[in-house]
């Protein structure tokens, strides 16, 4: 048991100026760090997708190592909207009205071929990618995609939190694309 | 009494008369035949309550398109099953597409409902007597119906897939 | 209308409402509570719109369709080897079995037979796909009761199936096992280990389960009595599967129309007799000691032979062959062309599902697709009954009569 607990890895401090009792760093690489081993997800399963992601929630491949203890099914408590699964023309309103929902700083992870362009449902009843109706972060591809790739999407969610400056959601880039959706 | 292809067919012909049931063959070992639309209903009824033959379990009912040929496009295809005896038997009935009307089956079977929701968001068939006749499946403000042969599997008005992505 | 008949004075309010011209007492207005189609409750993304008195259902509105995905319009369009990858994505815990369902209406409209060793395999994968169906039915219902633990528990044997769906045909979850005609490949040697493993160190963890929960005063308060249904409503309303064994009939299509070769093994059919969620947790659990059953006969006596139809004209021959034979890479040509010479012809299948009776009508004429393809998909059937089933009872009672349902979205709207 000894041995174990010289192994541990701990979170590296980001760069600052460090004395006796004190540490300054900006505001950005610490809120980013807290932020990024702490994403809340909501879990928008429609389908196959959201069986690995159960599978994902599970022991063997556990999200909570990340941080997303608490899969928060209210959005105004989640940070990431994973969208696992085919979203069909009927349910993108639903998917919009979710996301509006979410508070800032939210990311949204497009889980599957059919959440990212639709998937092998090329037809009249399926929304060929959720980022027709919703600004996507990041795309994870598979049908289904493995729970490792699921992981590496949450963790490609995890290095954009850390980088993000803090005025981003202010700034008139992010606005004229929230615009672009018809997002208020 | 052991039920057979033979001995149902003749108990319903029988019933029914010659001109009612028609095209008996069974491409599966199930029987298949063709009834009428204004038959229909008093068919599977009678087949209900008949003592001997007791189907009484709606396996599953669809729609079809045929559009080649005139006056019967549209086919509804019932398939029955007496559990008590383990016989199963189909019945079909074409109707043309300019009047794409049947009886409902609610009445007797509550399986019938959704199933025959379905045939009318796919088809457009109008079941008369229905409790809720809606669209199911597909949003309700799509204005055709998508199963019929002429319309395209992919979406009438999508603009994604452009020949740019395709290096076309 | 209590007060009409009143002598008393009217109190204040009575007065000032009587004034206003309202009725005496008001009458308590019904609450329209909108349950999903979002909602961490229902597995699956249907929408139902209760009307509430109080904590008391009244009624209830369904809608589905979120996830129509117009399988049946697709599989127009794909020739037949094809349409499997579709199959996969109905119900979708249980993959092989909506595969070796799909391709034996196939075999059956082309007029294959398989060879015994790959009957008993796809015996074999079938009831492992339904022990793990069953396994997500049973942990969800527990997981809606607050008992998380027990979902844990059994998604880490899940993982172990995986891994032996893994050996067999490459992918976990949707399978795409099989071909028309058979297997694609025989069972590798690691692959017969990994279910030997699973059948010695499956028994224990779902004992373990059982012991957790079938027993417990809390969940058995929370489940009998709760949606129950009557055997006459169910047949009537067209139930299949374990939700219709539920209510006392015995009706399991492996018995009463064998295929693949089922009828080489003894098995029972576990059967309630309320038709209440807790008779369907029950014959749910049971039915997975059953398939135990029969994985342990079919792997013991599984015989030697070819994993494949001798059907060159449907079955791809081996590489090798493609590439030294003109015989064979003229059948490798025809087949992936779309070339084969497909009977005209009118079929209907139906294997035992996880949830039911699923069935496939084929018709065929003599193209490369399938002219229509029809599946008889029993959560789309059953979950007519839900709002017969909820009427009367309480809000918790009915998301527990949802799970245990086991409606699956895929399934149900495809």
């Amino acid at each position: 048991m000894s041995d174990s607990n010289n192994d541990i890895k701990l979170v590296d401090a980001p760069d600052g100026v460090s004395g006796a009792g004190f540490f300054a760093t900006s505001f950005e690489k610490v809120i980013g760090l807290a932020r990024k081993h702490s994403l809340w997800p909501l879990p928008f399963a429609t389908s196959c997708c959201g069986i690995e992601f159960m599978a994902t929630m599970g022991s063997n491949y556990d999200i909570s190592r990340f941080g997303s203890e608490r899969p928060s099914f209210s959005p105004r408590q989640a940070d990431i909207l994973m969208v696992m699964g085919t979203i069909a023309k009927k349910m993108g309103p639903v998917v919009k009205q979710v996301y509006e929902q979410m508070s800032e700083p939210r990311w949204v992870i497009a889980v599957g071929a059919c959440a990212s362009s639709g998937g092998i449902f090329d037809t009249y009843s399926v929304l060929q990618g959720i980022d027709r109706v919703v600004p996507v972060d990041v795309y994870v591809p598979g049908c289904p995609p493995r729970p490792e790739q699921i992981l590496d999407g949450l963790m490609r969610v995890q290095d954009l939190a850390a980088n993000e400056s803090l005025r981003r959601r202010n700034s008139p880039e992010y606005q004229a694309l929230l615009a672009s959706y018809n997002i208020k | 009494m052991e039920l057979t292809n033979e001995n149902v067919l003749g108990k319903i012909i029988s019933k029914f008369g010659e001109d009612n049931i028609r095209d008996a063959f069974s491409p599966d070992g199930i029987m298949t035949v063709t009834a009428d639309r204004d038959t229909i209903i008093d068919l599977i009824q009678y087949l209900y309550d008949d003592e001997e033959l007791q189907v009484r379990f709606l396996t599953t009912m669809c729609g079809v398109h045929y559009p080649e040929q005139k006056n019967k496009e549209l086919c509804v295809m019932y398939q029955l099953h007496s559990l008590r005896h383990n016989y199963r038997l189909r019945i079909k009935v074409f109707f043309p597409i300019a009047d794409p009307v049947m009886p409902t089956l609610t009445n007797l079977y509550a399986a019938a409902n959704w199933m025959e929701r379905e045939a009318f968001d796919f088809y457009g068939i109008i079941f008369t007597g229905h409790p809720n006749l809606t669209r199911i499946l597909n949003i309700d403000e799509m204005e055709y119906h998508p199963m019929l042969k002429q319309y395209p599997l992919e979406d009438l008005t999508r603009e994604d897939k452009i020949d740019t992505f395709f290096g076309r | 209308m209590a007060t009409e008949n009143k002598t008393a004075p009217l109190t204040e309010l009575e007065q000032f409402r009587q004034d206003h011209g309202l009725a005496l007492q008001e009458e308590r207005p019904l609450t329209t509570l909108n349950l999903g189609p979002t909602h961490p409750a229902t597995h699956g993304i249907f929408q139902n719109i209760l009307q509430m008195d109080g904590e008391k259902i009244v009624d209830a509105v369904p809608t589905i369709g979120y996830i129509h995905r117009a399988f049946e319009k697709i599989a127009e369009r794909r020739p037949f080897y094809q349409i499997t990858p579709l199959t996969d994505r109905m119900n979708y815990c249980s993959s092989p079995i909506n595969n070796m369902g799909y391709h034996m209406t196939v075999e059956k409209l082309l007029g294959i037979t398989v060879p015994k060793r790959a009957q008993y395999i796809r015996v074999i994968m079938m009831e492992l796909a339904r022990i793990s169906d069953h396994l997500i039915c049973n942990s969800i219902l527990g997981v809606d009761s607050g008992a998380f633990t027990g979902f844990l528990y059994v998604m880490q044997e899940r993982e172990h199936i995986y891994d032996i769906y893994e050996e067999v045909c490459g992918a976990r979850l949707t399978t795409n096992m099989g071909r028309i005609g058979g297997m694609e490949r025989d069972l590798s040697p690691k692959a017969l280990h990994l279910i030997d493993e699973f059948l010695k160190r499956f028994p224990k963890v779902w004992a373990e389960f059982e012991k957790m929960m079938t027993r417990n005063r809390i969940f058995m308060d929370r489940t009998t009595d709760v949606g129950a249904i009557s055997a006459e409503r169910a047949l009537n309303y067209g139930f299949t599967g374990p939700n219709l064994r539920a209510t006392g009939v015995d009706y399991d299509v492996r018995v009463m129309n064998p295929y693949s070769s089922y009828e080489d093994f003894e098995f029972e059919i576990p059967v309630g007799s309320k038709g209440d969620t807790y008779d369907r947790f029950l014959v749910r659990n049971e039915e997975v000691w059953q398939s135990l059953k029969i994985i342990e006969q079919a792997y013991k006596n599984l015989p030697e032979g070819s994993f494949h139809a001798d059907a060159p004209h449907y079955y791809l021959p081996p590489k090798q062959a493609v590439y030294t034979s003109m015989e064979a890479l003229i059948y490798h040509f025809k087949i992936v062309m779309g070339e084969a010479d497909i009977p005209v012809g009118e079929v209907y299948h139906s294997v035992e599902g996880g949830n039911g009776e699923l069935g496939f009508y084929l018709l065929s004429d003599g193209g490369r697709t399938p002219y229509r393809l029809h599946f008889r998909r029993p959560c789309f059937i059953y979950y007519q009954a839900y709002t017969e089933m909820i009427k009367g009872g309480q809000l918790a009672d009915a998301i527990l009569t949802l799970s245990s349902l086991n409606v699956i979205a895929g399934e149900l709207d495809a």
